[in-house]
């Protein structure tokens, strides 16, 4: 079911794919065309992702940074409890 | 507690890897706005080094060992680093992680933007890099003896 | 890319995935597992997603074999089953 999908996916870097386009084919704008277009100007970095991973998808990036500080802290209490007994 | 390694070529082989990875790593954090990278992969990198010198070398480190508390205590600091300058934008009733409100003088908001990208990837490079030492601590069991 | 390394970087990443299944020494499985994730890595970088490449290489290959290691080096090195 899954590979009978596979020769209808749009081919990599096809610039009419709909992830691509200005407006989705509901209508709506796309997100990816305002980040490429306004991205430099917001705020002056070259590297795109990191504008999005940094400034316009900022929250998730504390999450993950906050998840990763958890993961540590339970690693360092499971391990720790082991050690003393 | 690990032994230092026997054969001086690799443990000299070691130390100078570890200096090219760590300049390596903040390379990668401070020219992330230009190329590929970050504060995640530059954290990791900077762990990396750590794991490097701590196979090399020998764990308990007479000069440069860091000692569990610290580097949970270095990883705490950079989640705080990303969640305060998360909440200066909230000070200036605007949204939260908005760097237009960073207190930084005399500059566009385009380029308080660039600052606060800076900022944050420093907080979260000292997250990953703490965090990451310290699970390697506790798995290799370092910290028996105190 | 040529198609052609493309095709070999796939075939390269199913060897590698078997391997680290069905070998004994789990020193042996832990490094497979880094090649495994650097493969994956050069075919991030193909398909030009840097970034998540850089991780993989980074995070994949190095972090969580040099963990890998850590917990052979603590428990033991030869697999029961």
């Amino acid at each position: 079911m899954l590979c009978s999908v596979i020769p209808h996916l749009p081919v990599r870097g096809d610039v009419d794919a709909p992830l691509h386009r200005k407006t989705s084919p509901a209508g709506s704008p796309v997100a990816g065309y305002y980040y490429v277009k306004n991205g430099y100007e917001d705020a002056h970095t070259l590297n795109a992702v990191t504008v999005v991973l940094g400034d316009y998808r900022g929250f998730d990036t504390l999450g993950e940074t906050i998840v990763v500080f958890t993961a540590g802290a339970a690693c360092l209490l499971i391990l720790g409890r082991r050690r003393k007994s | 507690m690990i032994e230092p390694h026997p054969s001086p070529i690799v443990r000299l082989v070691c130390r100078v890897a570890a200096r090219v990875i760590q300049v390596f790593a903040l390379y990668v954090i401070f020219h992330g706005h230009y190329s590929p990278g970050g504060g995640f992969q530059g954290g990791a990198l900077l762990a990396s080094s750590i794991f490097l010198l701590r196979w090399g070398e020998g764990a308990p480190h007479k000069i440069w060992d860091l000692p569990q508390r610290v580097s949970f205590a270095v990883g705490a600091i950079g989640t705080l680093i990303f969640t305060v300058t998360g909440v200066f934008g909230l000070f200036s009733a605007d949204n939260f992680l908005n760097y237009s409100a960073l207190p930084l003088p005399g500059m566009s908001d385009a380029m308080r933007h660039y600052w606060g990208i800076l900022i944050i990837e420093i907080g979260v490079a000292l997250a990953v890099m703490a965090i990451l030492v310290a699970i390697f601590d506790q798995l290799m069991n370092l910290q028996a003896d105190d | 890319m040529l198609w052609s390394v493309e095709l070999l970087l796939y075939v390269f990443l199913i060897i590698t995935a078997l391997v680290a299944l069905e070998v004994r020494d789990l020193l042996a499985a832990a490094i497979t597992t880094s090649v495994f994730s650097f493969v994956t890595a050069v075919l991030f970088a193909e398909f030009e997603a840097v970034d998540v490449g850089f991780t993989e290489a980074v995070v994949g290959a190095g972090v969580v074999g040099v963990f890998f290691i850590a917990a052979i080096v603590r428990t033991t090195r030869e697999t029961k089953d």
